[in-house]
């Protein structure tokens, strides 16, 4: 089964965080990339940049309206994802676990509609 | 349909018209669900995890079982006919609903299915992996004790309402929800690996008490609620049977025998209620406490203490206690400060300062049950205001124990328990200005 691990993170803690740290962060995520990649369970995956760069967009009455800013304002906000092939939700939720992500923020763990992910 | 969440009560509305044959074949039929269900559900529902599904093909196997019974006679393996028939239904309902090339894999799935059934002689017993998965933490935990009742015992929606007292609307609805998330999120039928066994132990083990304790506020009826403690020892054995190695669960049985041994001498001739200081050991069912102490003894050569091993431990001690005449109110205290550094819970507080009153007297044990005082979740609690006006009264403070009994009154739901607690505030001392100790 296919599920999307979903990172959402404090964004404006994140900002503050001094470099050194960042950098054992970044290291923490290439080796869980590299584990991913080597279970042979990872399909994607990417960073997200800040909502600060997001834009809406909603079509209503036939026109579409765009407007500046993420969908929702909330204290966390989703900051990247990971697309995984696994058995089942107990693999799952083991990964999600050791994603570095997960020890200072918050994991989503959603399965796909299995046509989806077939296709 | 599969998702209209009514469980499947293997033979309800079946009853109408018996002759002397088709009552033979329900009584058969009977007898094969209460053994077989939940390994029926197991083993059909492994791979799909789709309970639903799986329920729904049963209940037409059962319904054909009597049809079929007491015509041709009973098979000489019913568990195997049972399932036999059930997935067949399977398949023909994902052959209804998928056409084509797209049904191959899933038919394919239960061919494996029928393959490995008709090569084993019984089938293989997952119902443990079942229950671990009803009481998967990503499923809410109010829902997990009443998807067990169902799934792995057979009962409908609408008794398992009545027992958590909830509407049978409601109580339907989220069964439906769970069956769907188990489904839908990939929930595993497996026994979790060693490192995570033992988590993940805790709530199965927490869902089967809660199943007891819903059943335990019914002291009479082997019928309705009542007749939960019995499926819930029945669940008890089932995972301390199949997990020996696993001491919690030996320790969770031994706990619900403790307590099913004194079950009926809760309540007198007459009905009324007869706390534990006051019942007859002779009344207590000694079949079922020895084999508790048994399993206790056998959970503690692993040297692996836990929660429900230290409240069998607490029964039996209190068992004890009655039996001589004379509680070991400090080893019961040490017991109970154990069990506190396990579950802080008001209410083991709460009991321990009961203890602590055996041991050093009233006084001291309504200091220790101040301590608790202010946890808010002993405000609706009735035992605490019960034990309070108990204290307070051996403390001569007859005017603090008639409120706290009020309180206790206030908040019991069991007329025989309503009457006793009224008995006791009417056997207080008339009110002279309460006196120092």
């Amino acid at each position: 089964m296919q599920y999307l691990l979903m990172i959402y993170l404090d964004e404006k803690a994140a900002a503050g965080i001094p470099a050194e740290v960042r950098d054992r962060g970044t290291a923490a995520y290439r080796a869980y990339n590299e584990a991913l990649a080597g279970a042979g369970v990872l399909v994607a995956g990417a960073r997200l940049r800040p909502t600060a760069d997001a834009t809406t967009v909603r079509v209503a009455d036939g026109k579409a309206q765009v407007l500046d800013g993420p969908y929702a304002e909330a204290k966390e906000q989703l900051g990247g994802y990971y697309l995984i092939d696994v058995p089942d939700l107990d693999a799952a939720l083991a990964w999600a676990a050791r994603c570095p992500g997960a020890s200072h923020g918050i994991i989503e763990v959603r399965p796909l509609w299995p046509m989806m992910a077939e296709a | 349909m599969a998702d209209d969440g009514r469980g499947v009560t293997p033979l309800a509305g079946a009853a109408a018209v018996d002759g002397p044959a088709e009552a033979a074949a329900r009584a058969a039929a009977e007898a094969v669900a209460r053994a077989s269900y939940g390994k029926l559900v197991a083993w059909l529902a492994a791979r799909t995890r789709d309970v639903a599904a799986a329920e729904d093909a049963l209940s037409g196997a059962f319904a054909a079982a009597l049809a079929d019974w007491p015509r041709r006679g009973q098979p000489a393996n019913p568990e195997a006919w049972l399932f036999t028939v059930a997935r067949r239904r399977l398949i023909d309902q994902d052959r209804r609903r998928r056409t084509g090339a797209a049904a191959e894999p899933a038919l394919r799935l239960l061919a494996d299915g029928m393959a490995a059934a008709s090569a084993e002689p019984a089938l293989p017993d997952h119902r443990l992996g079942l229950l671990f998965a009803c009481a998967h933490p990503a499923l809410e935990p109010g829902v997990r004790a009443p998807l067990m009742l169902q799934v792995v015992l057979g009962l409908d929606a609408a008794r398992i309402a009545s027992a958590f007292l909830a509407s049978p609307a409601a109580m339907a609805k989220r069964l439906v929800r769970a069956k769907t998330k188990i489904r839908e999120a990939g929930i595993p039928f497996a026994v979790p690996g060693r490192d995570e066994l033992a988590p993940r132990l805790d709530p199965v083990l927490d869902a089967i008490y809660a199943i007891f304790t819903e059943g335990w506020s019914d002291p009479t009826a082997a019928e309705g609620r009542g007749a939960l403690t019995g499926e819930a020892i029945y669940l008890a054995r089932l995972v301390a049977g199949l997990l020996p190695d696993e001491p919690e669960a030996a320790g969770l049985l031994a706990l619900l025998l403790h307590a099913e041994a004194r079950r009926g001498a809760r309540r007198d001739a007459a009905g009324a209620y007869v706390p534990l200081a006051a019942q007859d050991p002779a009344a207590w069912d000694a079949a079922l406490a020895a084999e508790a102490e048994a399993l206790l003894r056998r959970a503690s050569a692993f040297g692996r203490i836990g929660r429900f091993q230290l409240e069998a431990a607490l029964q039996s001690a209190q068992a004890d206690g009655r039996r001589s005449g004379r509680p070991d109110w400090p080893a019961i205290t040490r017991l109970y400060d154990a069990l506190l550094a396990l579950v802080p819970s008001p209410v083991v507080a709460m009991n321990r300062a009961l203890a602590v009153a055996g041991a050093e007297g009233p006084a001291a044990g309504l200091a220790a049950l101040d301590a608790c005082a202010a946890d808010p979740r002993l405000d609706g609690y009735q035992p605490y205001w019960a034990a309070r006006a108990e204290l307070l009264a051996r403390c001569r403070r007859a005017g603090e124990a008639r409120s706290a009994y009020a309180r206790a009154i206030g908040l019991e739901a069991d007329p025989a328990v309503r009457d006793f607690l009224l008995a006791r505030q009417a056997a207080l001392p008339p009110e002279v200005s309460d006196a120092s100790d």
